[in-house]
């Protein structure tokens, strides 16, 4: 972290409560992280019998490929996302042209797409046997490369993932570089020479942050790579898994994912610097687009609508044709509403435990700025990387472990001796947590590194401190930031698909699992309604984040 | 400490809603786990009709299923296991999830080779896993084993799933099996020699043929079915392999009783139904596999492929060299 542990017993009057204070929040701090981290540790706790034997093999067969894969898919997907989102986070907060206002929030639609969802469109249409290499087999008789492999699954990836990129990036323009582009501007330099020399550089913290998300999305990706038959290490977890019916030596593989997830946070947090002068004072006015003409107009309005074209539209009608042959019948539309209804708050529920825990870390991490707090808070939050199934298998150790304690408990006093957590919401909602933290404590950390710290000691010196200070200052300056993770993590829950299916109670099903039961035995007009609705309810959400995201400017 | 009675209370009321969520065990019921998911199963329904016992299903892939049954332990809801490939069953059986059944019923509606010889599991439908080939580029002469899709005149023209895909890990577990890993090395490596197109997905590979990306390929059976059961006029044709000597390899979906079973008797029950000619024929015409049970009917399409020689190895063998089949195509360089 880039701020240096602060030193302690500062002259303000209530030093001494602050300290103790601070002590109860480490703690905290470190009890949530801990019970977070758990299925993580579980993770490195499989070295204890290392699988000598499978690694040799891994290595001698396939794990330097392996490693290759996934490093290029990284890159790929990282620079994609970063060079996509911030050129059209740029042409939307800078200028002025023909859709520019639709575009500012359409082009956080694909957000709402799975990957997975994407990867079997894209690959529908580009691939061989696809619509359309088979015209142009059939009209000019070309064979077109196959689509599969690192291209394709990169594409896909940078098409769904870029938003985070690019919403993160806009704002930033927006709001934290308009005064120094104003002046730039009227020293008569704008365009990019503006872009490269003022924006990017003020920009980079939320580029990179937003890069890094997508990175993190694309290392716990196992759907999509599957698909277009790229292998990565996620890949090979699985393979491990299920080839050699060997749940170790993949826990073990699967830990160096949280190695990877420690690079990509390191790196995030290295370029994101001192960050303290990117504070924008409250008040100040949004940067003001300029107009575009002629040529210019055309280009930009385009550029926007290609990209769209692709990652949206494109996906959204092939599904509606194949929703379109696969129809709608009386018993269809029924278990229809349920699943909407399941998906629907399931998701909410997670993504109001995940934000609130997202608020205490992100909270503990400004009070007390040690090293300790911050180390646990980073680690708890590093299961973003970790594909679902593994995340959820490492779940269900301390959850069946806690559910014979309790009912061994309740047996000694003649109650029920039922497993009761093991297959309940609670465990689905713990896996969540463990799987999602990250995207919380990004998004609350981003609304808090923007309340000035000297708003806490002005606080602090009127006598409000500990938890009042956090409920009667910080929270209303808060709230939209965290509105916007709420939603955000809404739409990330819902499309989760791992972790639900192994986890959730007999009966209960989500969108995300009727995909997969059609999906995966190639039903794909079976699985286009239900892909549909996963869109049009993630929508909603990410129309809302758009608006909140915006800035306070109107 | 105010604080700390909320977060209690916060406990407190997690722990009772998930004592409202997870719904009490009924007495008339089988929980089944099943990684098997093509849509609905009418036989689970007319065996609930009959016998009034409801079936419950929580499915999901093979192997996460086996770790959730594993971890719940003796406190499992689960009563019947359902999985597909012989490999993830042996594993089940392996991992002492399952219990034996001695049931005579089982015995005579399931063939001895696709069932455990310690009846821990019985396969309850089976496919074909076998060539593929576009009759306008390929005539059925040319075509003999899957050995011989390793012959150079193939170079280019073969379309495979990846190693990873656990029907093509159990045929390559069968070879081994029969011939041993230095000649089934041998068979891996003239695939491999031939640059296979690797393709996610059985339809996929179908509809990859159809379209000219490649000649011949390996899928199981069911899949072209229903292909063709949406288009009669679907180009490409299926060759029964290795049909002379060893004949051609099975799989089959299948299941047991779970070891800490509530239900046993009805799990027991359940099994001994959908072994049924009645439910069986209904698997035959739903997902179009083969029923298990002699007795019952294969769809018309199936029908149409006419008779064909299994390899009457025992299904378990998949699961027994499922690891080193992994090893074996990794060595080679089979993606």
């Amino acid at each position: 972290m880039s701020s240096r542990p602060r030193p302690r017993g500062s002259a303000i009057g209530s030093a001494t409560s602050r300290r103790r204070h601070a002590g109860g929040v480490t703690l905290a701090a470190g009890v949530i992280a801990a019970i977070v981290a758990l299925p993580l540790l579980a993770l490195l706790a499989a070295w204890r019998t290392p699988a000598v034997e499978i690694w040799t093999h891994l290595w001698r067969t396939q794990l330097p490929g392996v490693v290759g894969g996934t490093v290029a898919l990284l890159l790929g997907v990282g620079l994609g996302s970063i060079v996509l989102g911030t050129a059209l986070a740029w042409l939307v907060a800078a200028y002025r042209f023909p859709g520019s206002a639709i575009f500012e929030w359409a082009l956080v639609l694909p957000l709402a797409l799975p990957a997975y969802v994407m990867g079997f469109v894209l690959l529908g249409v580009f691939e061989f046997s696809g619509p359309l290499q088979s015209f142009v087999r059939r009209t000019a008789g070309w064979r077109l490369p196959d689509i599969r492999g690192w291209f394709g699954v990169t594409l896909t990836m940078t098409l769904v993932f870029y938003p985070y990129v690019y919403v993160l990036a806009r704002t930033a323009f927006q709001e934290q570089a308009a005064g120094l582009l104003d002046a730039a501007r009227s020293l008569g330099r704008s365009g990019p020479r503006a872009f490269l020399a003022i924006a990017i550089p003020l920009a980079r913290p939320a580029i990179v942050a937003g890069g890094a998300l997508a990175m993190m999305e694309a290392l716990a990706d196992l759907g999509t790579v599957s698909l277009f038959g790229h292998r990565t290490l996620t890949e090979t977890v699985y393979r491990t898994w299920a080839g050699m019916f060997d749940r170790i030596a993949a826990t073990q593989l699967a830990s160096l994912l949280l190695l990877g997830a420690f690079a990509l946070l390191t790196l995030e947090r290295a370029t994101r610097g001192q960050r303290g002068f990117l504070n924008r004072p409250r008040g100040e006015r949004r940067l003001a687009p300029l107009t575009l003409r002629g040529a210019r107009a055309v280009a930009a309005t385009s550029a926007c609508l290609g990209v769209l074209a692709v990652a949206f539209v494109l996906p959204v009608v092939q599904l509606l044709i194949w929703a379109w042959r696969r129809g709608l019948d009386a018993t269809h539309a029924e278990t229809f509403t349920r699943l909407l209804a399941g998906t629907a708050w399931l998701a909410g529920a997670a993504a109001v435990v995940i934000t609130c825990v997202g608020v205490a870390l992100a909270y503990a991490r400004r009070l007390d700025r040690s090293r300790l707090t911050h180390f646990t808070t980073e680690f708890a939050a590093m299961g973003y990387a970790v594909p679902g199934a593994v995340i959820a298998v490492g779940v269900l150790g301390p959850l069946t472990y806690l559910d014979r304690t309790v009912a061994a408990m309740l047996g000694a006093i003649g109650g029920p001796v039922d497993i009761l957590l093991t297959g309940s919401v609670v465990g689905i909602l713990f896996a969540y947590l463990v799987r999602f933290l990250a995207v919380a404590l990004q998004g609350v950390d981003a609304a808090l590194v923007r309340i000035p710290r000297s708003m806490d000691e002005a606080a602090r010196s009127l006598g409000v401190a500990g938890r009042r200070l956090l409920g009667r200052v910080h929270l209303p300056l808060l709230r939209g930031g965290i509105a916007a993770t709420l939603l955000l993590l809404w739409v990330e829950t819902m499309k989760e698909l791992p972790a639900t299916l192994l986890l959730r109670p007999i009966g209960l099903k989500t969108l995300a699992i009727e995909i997969w039961e059609r999906t995966s035995e190639s039903m794909w007009e079976e699985a286009a309604l239900p892909a549909l609705a996963l869109v049009l309810v993630g929508l909603v959400p990410l129309l809302i984040v758009t608006r909140l995201t915006r800035g306070s400017a109107t | 400490m105010r604080g700390y009675r909320w977060l209690t209370a916060l406990v407190i009321a997690g722990v009772a809603c998930a004592a409202l969520v997870s719904p009490l065990v009924a007495a008339d019921e089988v929980v089944v786990y099943s990684a098997r998911h093509y849509g609905q199963e009418p036989a689970f329904e007319a065996f609930t009709k009959q016998t009034g016992i409801a079936v419950r299903v929580l499915t999901g892939d093979a192997g996460p299923l086996l770790e959730r049954l594993k971890a719940e332990g003796d406190r499992s809801p689960a009563d019947v296991l359902l999985t597909v490939d012989a490999g993830n069953l042996w594993n089940a059986a392996r991992a002492g999830v399952l219990s034996p059944v001695t049931s005579t019923t089982l015995a005579s509606n399931v063939p001895a080779h696709l069932r455990d010889p310690e009846n821990k599991w019985f396969g309850l439908t089976m496919r074909a896993r076998t060539i593929m080939y576009n009759p306008k580029k390929v005539t059925p002469a040319e075509l003999s084993t899957y050995e011989a899709l390793g012959d150079p005149k193939w170079k280019g023209r073969l379309c495979l799933r990846s190693s990873g895909y656990i029907y093509n890990q159990s045929l390559v577990a069968t070879f081994i099996k029969r011939h041993g890993e230095p000649r089934t090395e041998d068979i891996v490596k003239g695939w491999v020699a031939n640059q296979p197109t690797i393709i996610s997905g059985d339809t996929k590979i179908l509809e990859a043929i159809a379209a000219g990306q490649c000649d011949v390929g390996l899928t199981n059976s069911y899949y072209l079915a229903r292909l063709l059961a949406k288009d009669p006029n679907f180009p490409v044709a299926l060759f029964w392999a290795n049909q002379p000597a060893t004949g051609t390899h099975v799989n089959v979906s299948g299941a047991g009783v779970t070891t800490h079973a509530r239900n046993r008797a009805s799990a027991i029950r359940f099994l001994e139904y959908l072994s049924s000619v009645e439910a069986q024929q209904m698997f035959a015409n739903t997902s179009m596999e083969f029923p298990v049970n002699p007795k019952a009917e294969t769809h018309p399409i199936v029908r149409g492929w006419g008779a064909f020689r299994q390899d009457d190895i025992n299904v378990a063998s998949a699961g027994e060299f499922q690891a080193a089949a992994t090893r074996l195509s990794d060595r080679v360089g089979y993606k």
